[in-house]
């Protein structure tokens, strides 16, 4: 029985390998014995790199030779928030040339967080024969210059998805590259760009594309224009409107009602910018059927979005502003069973008194009535500590929970006691709990209660919370699977860090910024764990110029095979043994 | 042994009190620190490499920016300045994008204190927000608020006056543009909602491409030297004309203008990004700003 592994021949191996698509049941199977290593890594042809600094191309390259699709993430999350400075980093050209020569059949590319320049789209362009997927989440970087070379060359082009990005918009010329021979399409995002495209040529494109299933356009498509482009596309499966405003004209609302009747397939909805309550009966008939609905830039009021939501019997995701208040939220606890994200954005969130009657309640009442509740994000002005222990009881299945007070620090409204035990309950009664955002007055017995009971959590975000390195200490010793944290305007400092700086080697990263970590725990943890990259980055000047207690301005910490990198710009310094030699 | 002084303490402390509404009150949020805390570091601060540290403190002349303003373009120009009179450096410096340590300002008017980077609303939902208020100075804007006007009477629960108009995004959101510096590789961003005006903004920009990194010696270095960088950084040099760089921004129609030369909300609404340019290479721009204004004015109902 020794010899069973390598009793069957490589291509059977293979074979049964090639059912295998999770990477972490691929980098299991790897792990079994060298020649299932060998076997595995030739025939790998998927691989995600959730930070691409903790890795080189050509230690990727050399290891999976046959990659067929890519996926990248660059920026820390809390850059969403423009907490990392311009010029941080993330490039993905080095990664595009090096896969250029190595993986010329390359299809797919998925990157997030990373800085794309119209080079890098070039070389795309020109260098993968059968490219077929694009993904661009809140990259930068590029202009529609290189947005034209991807249309003009990539014949085989079936997902072009630039959810976010930002980019230099310098006309919608670019869709016309699109040669009238092309006809591939399935997915199109283009819900960020600013400037107009053609509309015959958009028209001409979705008309030729028979397999198109998602089509989110950008602002600039006007709402008469939208019922000819869905007359085109009746098998559409996902749609996001442009500009959902225009005078109410009958014949523009029948047509347009007429049109979304149409598409029986449609099951997800987007855009709306600057929706209209008066067009809005348009999209009533096929409610029902709608599992997914993105109103977040939709400034409706309650009354319409309650009626709405109604009728959306199917809805499974529902992202909205706060305008739809506690009264659109327990219609939809009532009408919407199988709900299963939501996602609630504030409408004014700079205002100082409420604009809208959304409380902790609203929360509560879709944790009642939608059993399959388990995403939540939620921005909301006052919570209770019962609230959250309700929640936390109605719905044990919670996977993510995000909440944010828009005041920081801000305690239970009626007890004005810190809101400890009520995030102590969610992760007590979640055990699934994957990821956890806090928000409002929270002190070292929350991550008490975190470092007991969330055992399975992956990914923190913590902010204006804490009184001591005591905090921090019980999050790192206690969350066993913890890849991910985030930490701002907290008073931790070293000690926390460095008694548990085993614990970041097993972690994706590490951010702290405006906490009391000083330059002198930074320097230990570089020279002490090499394979750590411990990156300050200080506006202020080297932070050797200052003492070695004086706390770093922000942080970031990330376990990597591939060393120090050397892209890094002015305000970033790598603590490593090298550095830390020539700062001293 | 050299002493590097000032910073640890007083960097605590700044970073420390983040909630709305204590001030700043020290020049710069980075240079802050009380004496106290400082005698302390003074004891048990050790200097490493601090070389880049003296050659801060002798670079004392340095480069201002211009705005149309400078420029004999014979254009009115008019900035109306909402940010407080007594908006300080450290106003525009934490506010402005630039990813400085994440200090409260107290804002002026009573307006909420804005904290970099908080609420955690992406950039991109942010500058959606903003672009939804710019298009709601439309036409359509009267047809719609006139609907809404009869919803949200009927609604009316909390919301006051003031906030009855739903599609009323607040000037306060955020709005961030790209500024590139000729001569400097990597560029910057900029949140003009916090600038406010015209003079603000060139101080914002000033201080993030013009102001020598400011270590803890601007503050200890001797007096003089001390009062003339506070009053130097203090007073934007908008009125001197003797800066080798001009501010200028890109429209929506792709032209390079110069900033400071219409009314600041219409800059606002057509600013797409910045550019510190040379002077040198600005030259050409004043006579096709005033002749795009000709064209602008009769355009302009």
């Amino acid at each position: 029985m020794l010899r069973m592994a390598s009793s069957f021949p490589e291509e059977v191996l293979e074979h049964v390998f090639s059912f295998i698509y999770d990477d972490k049941d691929r980098n299991a199977i790897s792990m079994v014995c060298k020649s299932w290593y060998e076997i595995e890594r030739w025939c790998r042809r998927r691989i995600f790199v959730g930070n691409c600094y903790a890795v080189s191309p050509p230690m990727v390259i050399r290891r999976f030779p046959e990659v067929r699709s890519v996926e990248l993430k660059g920026k820390p999350h809390f850059a969403d928030f423009n907490l990392v400075p311009e010029g941080w980093g993330g490039y993905v050209y080095p990664w595009i040339a090096a896969m250029a020569t190595a993986y010329p059949w390359l299809e797919e590319i998925r990157l997030k967080r990373m800085v794309v320049t119209d080079e890098a789209l070039e070389l795309i362009a020109k260098s993968f024969k059968n490219f077929k997927v694009l993904v661009l989440s809140s990259c930068e970087g590029f202009s529609t210059d290189g947005l034209a070379a991807i249309a003009a060359n990539c014949r085989n082009l079936k997902e072009l998805d630039l959810r976010e990005s930002e980019v230099d918009d310098l006309s919608g010329h670019w869709l016309s590259h699109f040669p009238d021979s092309y006809t591939s399409l399935v997915s199109l995002n283009i819900s960020c760009l600013g400037s107009e495209v053609s509309f015959s040529a958009l028209e001409r494109l979705v008309g030729r594309c028979p397999n198109l299933r998602t089509l989110r356009l950008n602002r600039a498509v006007p709402l008469d224009r939208l019922a000819n482009i869905l007359c085109r596309a009746p098998q559409l499966v996902e749609l996001g409107t442009g500009t959902y405003s225009a005078e109410l004209q009958p014949d523009v609302f029948s047509s347009l009602a007429g049109a979304f009747s149409g598409c029986k397939e449609l099951r997800s909805l987007s855009g709306f910018w600057d929706a209209v309550p008066g067009y809005l009966p348009a999209i009533y008939p096929i409610c029902p059927s709608l599992t997914s609905l993105n109103l977040s830039y939709a400034t409706i009021q309650s009354t319409d979005l309650t009626k709405l939501v109604s009728q959306c019997q199917s809805l499974q995701r529902l992202w909205v502003l706060d305008y739809i208040e506690d009264i659109g939220l327990e219609a939809l606890a009532a009408f919407c069973k199988d709900l299963r994200e939501l996602r609630v954005f504030p409408s004014e969130p700079f205002a100082q008194e409420p604009n809208v009657s959304l409380t902790e309640q609203g929360l509560v009442s879709v944790s009642e009535g939608c059993p399959k509740l388990h995403s939540v994000l939620y921005f909301c002005r006052q919570m209770t500590n019962d609230a959250l222990a309700t929640i936390a009881r109605n719905r044990p299945n919670m996977t993510r929970f995000r909440l944010c007070i828009i005041e920081p620090r801000a305690p239970d409204y009626i007890t004005l006691q810190p809101l400890d035990d009520g995030f102590g309950a969610i992760v007590e009664h979640c055990k699934d709990l994957q990821r956890l955002s806090m928000a409002g007055l929270l002190t070292d017995r929350v991550f008490e209660h975190i470092g007991n009971h969330a055992k399975k959590l992956e990914m923190l975000s913590v902010a204006f919370a804490g009184d001591s390195d005591l905090g921090l200490h019980h999050v790192l010793s206690g969350c066993e699977n913890l890849r991910k944290l985030e930490i701002r305007d907290c008073p931790f400092g070293d000690k926390a860090l460095l008694v548990n700086a085993a614990k970041l080697e097993t972690m994706r990263s590490l951010w702290m910024s405006s906490c009391s970590v000083s330059f002198g725990a930074c320097k230990l943890l570089g020279q002490k764990i090499p394979r750590l990259n411990v990156e300050v980055m200080d506006e202020r000047g080297p932070p050797g110029s200052r003492p070695e207690s004086c706390p770093v301005e922000k942080l970031y910490i990330y376990r990597t095979v591939a060393g120090p990198r050397f892209d890094m710009p002015g305000f970033v310094w790598t603590m490593d043994e090298d550095s830390a030699l020539r700062l001293s | 042994m050299q002493l590097v002084l000032g910073g640890g303490g007083g960097v605590k402390t700044s970073s420390m009190s983040t909630v709305s509404g204590e001030g700043n009150t020290a020049m710069s949020s980075e240079d802050s620190s009380s004496p106290d805390e400082a005698e302390l570091e003074l004891g048990l601060g050790l200097s490493l490499g601090g070389f880049k540290a003296q050659q801060t403190a002798v670079k004392t002349k340095y480069a201002r920016i211009l705005t149309a303003k400078d420029l004999p373009s014979g254009v009115s120009t008019s900035s109306s300045c909402t940010s407080s009179s007594s908006s300080t450096l450290s106003r525009a410096n934490a506010t402005a994008g630039t990813k400085r340590s994440a200090d409260s300002v107290s804002a002026p008017n009573g307006a909420s204190s804005q904290v970099v980077g908080w609420p955690p609303i992406r950039a991109y939902r942010m500058n959606s927000m903003v672009n939804q208020a710019k298009s709601v100075a439309t036409e359509e804007y009267n047809s719609v608020i006139g609907k809404n006007k009869n919803n949200t009477a009927v609604l009316d629960k909390t919301n006051n006056g003031s906030n009855m108009n739903s599609n009323n995004f607040k000037v306060r959101t955020s709005f961030f543009v790209k500024v590139n510096m000729d001569g400097i590789a990597i560029g910057r961003k900029v949140d003009l909602n916090a600038s406010g005006c015209y003079e603000a903004l060139a101080q914002t920009l000033e201080d993030m491409f013009l102001r020598p990194i400011p270590t803890i010696n601007a503050m200890r270095s001797s007096a003089p030297e001390h009062n003339l960088m506070v009053d130097a950084t203090r007073c934007p040099k908008l009125l001197d004309g003797s800066s080798e760089f001009v501010l200028t921004y890109e429209d929506k129609e792709g032209d390079w203008m110069l900033v400071g030369d219409v009314p600041w909300g219409m800059f606002l609404s057509s600013v797409k990004r910045l550019r510190i340019m040379r002077r040198s290479e600005a030259t050409g721009l004043a006579p096709r700003l005033q002749e795009r204004n000709g064209r602008q004015r009769s355009k302009l109902i």
